[in-house]
């Protein structure tokens, strides 16, 4: 018994992490990546091309700018809309990858 | 060609063993496979690439098309309404080859082996793969419009619904056609590509005629009980922009053509028209039913909204219009390029004995002119949901423009020109 009972503990901490739903790896990459289409590759929109670029933003800044868009604070033709279907940990999981892109 | 092993395909990959080198030495962990794309449209395309950097080269990725460029649909009805040309909507492979190291083949997938994995091509000659990825758009289902069956009855009726040599012989017909005519275009019933679509072409022909034809008349025969997209924000227009020139009817399904007279036949009616645009009901590009994967009413591929992955075939993921869409997900070039996004994640982590992303999250953001320079949008958010196993829409987020407006134009184009580049460049 005095050997088997950390084998248990060991495989009831297995069972609770495997139920625990384990966050992706490239979460925030891949949350960031739905961006991309108007924002740019990584966030690196086309110059002149009239929208954003986010890649290199502080991400204070830019989750700022995410939080007035989604709060109704900061008036927008369309990015009122959009920040409303991410939750806060999503934007700053954004926020925070963009401010990483050189 | 000869049956390709991954082996043979890495020993002719020279670019994409540069790519290999530039990124530095394969650690751990790093996910490795082929992955043959096919269609390379903004499903297709986006995967290509998106394989290819965030695997930082270490998965080999060959593309298959038939065409030797990229056209795109969005954009394609200021081709017919005359001011853009077909070189303003038109982007080269030569980014996926030469920066992504993608190999871009140019030919068809006539089959796909799923026990065996590999796909057998048009030229001859088969392909092996690890993992497959089917982009196909839609193929025109002629069956429901009789007489639009043969060749060229096709070469006259036209759809223009994929871009390309029928968007310019629709400008033409535009062209050569009598002020005083009438142009009428055809809905299918839902779903079917780019909801707003025919509302835009609409607008765009009326703006057309406005200025160069100033008798003539736009008819939309829609099969749907009312507008499928933007409503609000299209019946606006044809009441202030297109009075007198846009006459919509609803409920008013095609079910044949007469191709000698331009006549649409509906129902209980005829309409004889001076160019007649028939979009016909469509369903996944044939390669889809061809591979055997599992069609929800023998039309759109059943996935895994995790994945991309067919319900029904593994190892085969599938993108873009083909699939049977999540509920109000529409089909759109926007949201091909997020289910490619999501695919090429889940796709790396399964190449590398992970399971993909439990919470994935698509959106659609898409802009439609109403004349040469003022656009409208509509826009949603999708995350997935465990209980339904889809990605569902946020409620409370998304909607639609609060009026048509200039700058909004102005963003259209902007919009066109970074997610082609993020497909292709």
């Amino acid at each position: 018994m005095k050997i088997m009972l950390p084998a248990l503990a060991a495989m009831s901490l297995l069972a609770a992490a495997g139920t625990a739903q384990a966050a992706d790896p490239n979460l925030a990459r891949s949350l960031a990546a739905t961006c991309a289409n108007c924002h740019g590759t990584n966030g690196k929109a086309l110059s002149g091309s009239g929208i954003d670029a986010l890649a290199g933003e502080d991400k204070a800044k830019t989750l700022k700018k995410l939080n007035e868009f989604k709060t109704g604070v900061k008036p927008a033709s369309i990015m009122h809309q959009i920040t409303k279907g991410y939750t806060d940990e999503q934007l700053d999981l954004i926020a925070t990858y963009f401010a990483a892109q050189k | 060609m000869m049956l390709m092993k991954r082996r043979d395909f890495l020993k002719v990959g020279a670019a994409a063993g540069a790519m290999a080198s530039l990124y530095g030495c394969a650690g751990g962990g790093k996910p490795s496979g082929h992955v043959v794309v096919v269609g390379g449209g903004y499903g297709g395309a986006t995967m290509a690439k998106y394989l290819r950097m965030w695997s930082e080269g270490s998965v080999q990725v060959t593309l298959i098309e038939r065409n030797p460029t990229f056209i795109s649909c969005p954009i394609s009805n200021l081709v017919i309404g005359g001011t853009k040309t077909m070189e303003d909507i038109t982007v080269s492979y030569d980014g996926l080859k030469n920066k992504w190291g993608v190999r871009v083949v140019q030919d068809d997938v006539v089959a796909v082996d799923a026990a065996k994995k590999t796909v057998s091509l048009k030229a001859g000659g088969s392909m092996s793969y690890d993992r497959l990825v089917l982009s196909p758009g839609v193929d025109f289902m002629f069956d429901q419009i009789p007489a639009l069956t043969s060749a060229d009855a096709q070469g006259k009726v036209l759809h223009a619904w994929k871009a390309g040599a029928q968007t310019v012989a629709l400008r033409k017909q535009l062209e050569s056609m009598k002020d005083g005519g009438v142009y009428a275009i055809s809905i299918p019933k839902a779903p079917y590509r780019c909801p707003p679509g025919p509302y835009e072409r609409a607008c765009l022909v009326a703006n057309y005629f406005k200025q160069s034809k100033p008798k003539s008349k736009v008819i939309i025969l829609d099969a749907n009980e009312d507008v499928m997209s933007k409503k609000g924000l299209f019946v606006k227009a044809w009441e202030d922009i297109y009075k007198g020139v846009i006459e919509y009817r609803n409920n008013s399904e095609v079910k044949d053509v007469e191709v000698a007279t331009n006549t649409a036949v509906l129902e209980f009616d005829k309409l004889k028209a001076d160019v007649l645009n028939v979009i016909p009901p469509h369903r996944a590009g044939d390669i889809a039913a061809k591979s055997g994967i599992k069609l929800v009413n023998n039309r759109w591929v059943d996935v895994n909204w995790l994945s991309m992955e067919s319900t029904s075939t593994p190892g085969i993921h599938v993108l873009g219009d083909a699939v049977f869409p999540a509920p109000t997900m529409p089909k759109s070039g926007h949201m091909a390029n997020q289910h490619a996004k999501l695919g090429a994640a889940a796709i790396l982590n399964m190449l590398s004995g992970m399971e993909p992303n439990p919470n994935p999250v698509v959106m659609n953001t898409c802009y439609s002119f109403v004349d040469a320079k003022q656009a409208i949008h509509v826009t949603s958010v999708h995350q997935y949901d465990a209980a339904t196993k889809a990605v569902q829409p946020v409620k409370g987020a998304g909607g639609v423009s609060a009026a048509r407006n200039e700058l909004e134009g102005k963003v259209a184009i902007g919009w066109a020109k970074n997610i082609w580049a993020d497909m292709l460049a």
